[in-house]
């Protein structure tokens, strides 16, 4: 475990791109130096609610949530009351109607597109339920994927070798040594969402944010992940907001909140 | 990097998109395949034209001709002398062939007699090149060769047919005829039909007839014409007025170099009388432009000049129709005819450049290439059209990957170009292989033909309608890299649309897509 530790916990770069003055800040994901009660993700007062025709349906009522750093967080909250809506405006791949969402002290949520598209591809990991990894490309390649698109292709090119022993670690980290070359099609349900847990990895993310990441799983393989994710929080020091609808999933994490009607209760 | 990859194995993978590239594939080899059968046959024409017209004709409106062409070429060479490599002086005007057949018939074709110098007629275009007996096409003379006329087609390359009867022709020819008519008697002829002339009832001036001494001048002998040792004046015939293909293909002749026939003119007076005079085929003419081939019947200048009355009395210079200009570049050709212009009354004088003689031709087939051309373009937008729809399909077949990649935060110029890079690369491939197949067919384009040919039992280029014997082709590089780039620049302009889709696609819509 010594190197996947020191894997996971060499600094990588210093504080994100889009915030200049935060360059030389020492907090570094992982690194455990941090206090634990710095937060990295907090929203406040999130609203949305989609449009159908002339009838508008809000999902989310004015949520408040702050996640601190090292965190392993669990969001439950029943089928269609709105948790993955929830992540998706964390995660910025969705703007709130209304509310602010900050990372590191920063508001992201209006973020002009290039902003959030590298803040997605640095700073924060993606889990699935349905696992979502490219069909055409090999276990290997969706590891890399990230890499790839983080970096111009001749740079990519140049610092080949080292992308692939990172991304070969991370994928004996979560098993799949024996997979690499395998397309998805190829692999298990559990095998698949073992690589999109090394893909949100690869760039070493300072949140990891899981939709139901057991969901389309059987329950030992389920707990397979679930293990991998403890693991990852509390020996890699990787902070996590995992959403399921399942009390027995929440009840691994340090701090469970519950989404009801649109808003935060604590469980 | 993920752009490059994606493209590749999405080209790899999709091969539907591949199917909707062979219509780009096809159109570009159909318009490489017809741009360079179009261009050769353009410029095999152009040869062929180029072959009996000289560069620049000078020529009268009237049939009558002008007099004095010394003085007319003097001032030709004044006017644009720097310009000119030759000049020579022809009579043209329409007359009508008649010869008899083995069997007693008589066939009668409508033909352009011209009057050309032999000294000076090969100097200014490929007229020579054309005829059939080598030492003909060395130096030209109307006079009838022992033998030694070509058995093969000079001009068809290595499977040129045998022309077997050619093997006799010439003086052996015309003895044997002779000799099987002294044998068999006169050739029976058909009823009410006034036999030709024997040159006879012609009544030349005969103190200023330049011939008078020549052996074969009917005027030079009392006693009667004997066709196994003298022949009358020499006429050199299109090939196609002499011969036909029988139902095997073969060449078949009417009438060899050797054979007499008549030739019925107009003379030079008012009004123009006709009259006949029997001349001995020489040799024959073969420019491969059936409409020459068919067409024209030359002579000697002199001879014709002296037949039609175009002679000035006591003197043996006459009036001609035209002066042929060659010239030392054939690019001055328009400015030497504006000069030309300039300097002649255009009432009397007519002065045109052979491209302007042929001019309605080679725009008609200027025509058909253009409109070829936009026809097939719009095939090739019709592909572009199948290519814009399937790109449609894919992008929303890859809804969800498209979210993937924006979820691990892709840019939409990201996703855009793999899709661009698609249409690009699918439209290299289509037009590659299109160029490929295109070049192919032109390389082998005559067995091609040959070969459907023996599949449908129906010759596809019959030599004996076109103009060739092959099918020409010319390859222009320019062209060719014009429609490769056209047809790739559908193929990219038709992945715009649905690339700028996939560009747009909200990641959420994307992942929530199943
Ligand atoms: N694009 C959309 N248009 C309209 N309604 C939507 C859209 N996306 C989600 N919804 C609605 O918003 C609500 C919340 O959806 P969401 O997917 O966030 O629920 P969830 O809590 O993740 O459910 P599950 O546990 O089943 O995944 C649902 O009622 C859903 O129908
Ligand atoms: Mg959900």
């Amino acid at each position: 475990m010594n190197d996947e530790a020191t894997l996971l916990q060499t600094p990588r770069r210093s504080g994100p791109a889009f915030v200049r003055h935060q360059a030389q800040s020492p907090t570094i994901d992982g690194t455990g130096h941090e206090p634990q009660n710095s937060t990295v993700l907090s929203a406040r007062g999130l609203h949305k609610s989609y449009r159908k025709g002339t009838h508008t349906i809000p999902v989310l009522r004015g949520v408040d949530i702050s996640l601190r750093h090292g965190e392993f967080l669990a969001i439950i909250g029943q089928s269609g009351s709105g948790k993955s809506t929830l992540l998706h405006l964390l995660a910025t791949l969705d703007q709130p109607d209304e509310g602010e969402i900050h990372f590191d002290g920063h508001r992201i949520d209006n973020l002009p597109a290039a902003g959030r598209d590298t803040l997605r591809n640095r700073y924060f990991g993606m889990i699935f339920q349905f696992y979502h990894l490219l069909p055409e490309l090999t276990t290997l390649e969706n590891v890399l994927a990230p890499l790839m698109i983080e970096q111009s292709w001749w740079k990519y090119l140049w610092q080949r070798r080292t992308h692939e022993k990172a991304a070969r670690e991370l994928l004996e980290l979560v098993g799949l040594e024996h997979r690499l070359r395998h397309r998805p099609r190829e692999l298990s349900g559990g095998e698949m969402q073992r690589a999109a847990v090394a893909r949100a990895l690869i760039t070493r993310p300072r949140v990891l944010f899981a939709d139901e990441p057991t969901g389309n799983l059987d329950a030992a393989t389920g707990a397979g992940i679930l293990r991998l994710l403890r693991t990852l929080n509390r020996q890699h020091g990787v902070t996590i907001v995992m959403v399921t609808h399942d009390l027995a999933v929440a009840e691994r994490a340090d701090r469970v909140v519950r989404l009801v009607e649109g808003k935060m209760t604590s469980a | 990097m993920y752009k490059f990859l994606l493209c590749w194995r999405y080209l790899r993978t999709r091969h539907i998109a591949l199917a909707s590239v062979i219509s780009v594939t096809l159109g570009v080899a159909t318009m490489i395949v017809v741009n360079a059968v179009m261009s050769g046959f353009v410029h095999e024409m152009q040869d062929r034209i180029h072959g009996i017209l000289s560069d620049v004709v000078f020529e009268s409106h009237s049939l009558d001709g002008f007099a004095d062409p010394q003085w007319h070429m003097e001032q030709i060479e004044r006017v644009a002398g720097e310009y000119i490599a030759g000049m020579t002086p022809t009579v043209h005007v329409p007359a009508m062939l008649n010869f008899p057949l083995p069997n007693g018939q008589f066939i009668t074709k409508q033909v352009n007699l011209l009057g050309i110098e032999e000294a000076t007629h090969a100097a200014v275009s490929d007229f020579s090149q054309y005829l059939q007996h080598p030492e003909n096409r060395r130096e030209l003379k109307f006079e009838l060769r022992e033998s030694g006329y070509d058995v093969f087609d000079h001009q068809g390359g290595e499977d040129a047919l045998e022309r077997v009867e050619m093997r006799y022709a010439g003086w052996q020819h015309r003895r044997a005829m002779a000799e099987m008519r002294a044998a068999t008697g006169p050739v029976a002829t058909q009823p009410g039909f006034v036999p030709p002339t024997d040159n006879s009832s012609f009544s030349p001036n005969t103190e200023s007839d330049p011939f008078h001494d020549m052996p074969n001048s009917p005027a030079a002998e009392e006693n009667v014409f004997d066709p196994a040792r003298e022949t009358h004046p020499g006429a050199i015939l299109g090939i196609a007025l002499g011969n036909y293909r029988d139902r095997d293909g073969q060449e078949r002749f009417l009438i060899l170099p050797g054979d007499d026939v008549t030739i019925t003119y107009p003379t030079a007076g008012t009004p123009p009388r006709v009259q006949s005079f029997s001349f001995t085929v020489v040799d024959y003419y073969e420019s491969k432009m059936s409409e020459y081939d068919a067409g024209f019947v030359f002579v000697p200048l002199k001879m014709l000049q002296r037949l039609r009355g175009m002679l000035i009395p006591g003197t043996d210079v006459g009036r001609v129709s035209a002066i042929q200009i060659k010239l030392k570049d054939e690019a001055h050709g328009d400015l030497v005819r504006d000069l030309l212009r300039q300097e002649f009354d255009p009432a009397v004088y007519q002065v045109s450049t052979w491209r302007d003689k042929q001019g309605t031709l080679l725009a008609a087939v200027h025509m058909e290439t253009t409109i070829l051309n936009i026809l097939l373009f719009l095939i090739i937008c019709v592909a572009g059209f199948g290519i814009l729809a399937i790109f449609f399909m894919i992008v929303v077949e890859k809804t969800r990957d498209i979210g993937i990649l924006k979820s691990l935060g892709a840019p939409g110029s990201g996703v855009m170009s793999i899709f661009l890079g698609y249409g690009l690369s699918l439209g290299c491939v289509g037009s590659g292989a299109g160029m490929l197949l295109g070049l192919l067919f032109v390389a082998y384009i005559n067995e091609i033909a040959d070969l459907i040919g023996v599949v449908t039992g129906r010759e596809v280029f019959d030599p004996s309608i076109y103009y060739f014997q092959k099918i020409p082709t010319i390859v222009e590089a320019f062209t060719v890299g014009w429609i490769v780039t056209g047809a790739i620049a559908i193929a990219v302009a038709a992945s715009i649309l649905p690339a700028r889709r996939a560009a747009r696609l909200r990641p959420v819509e994307a992942l929530r897509y199943e």
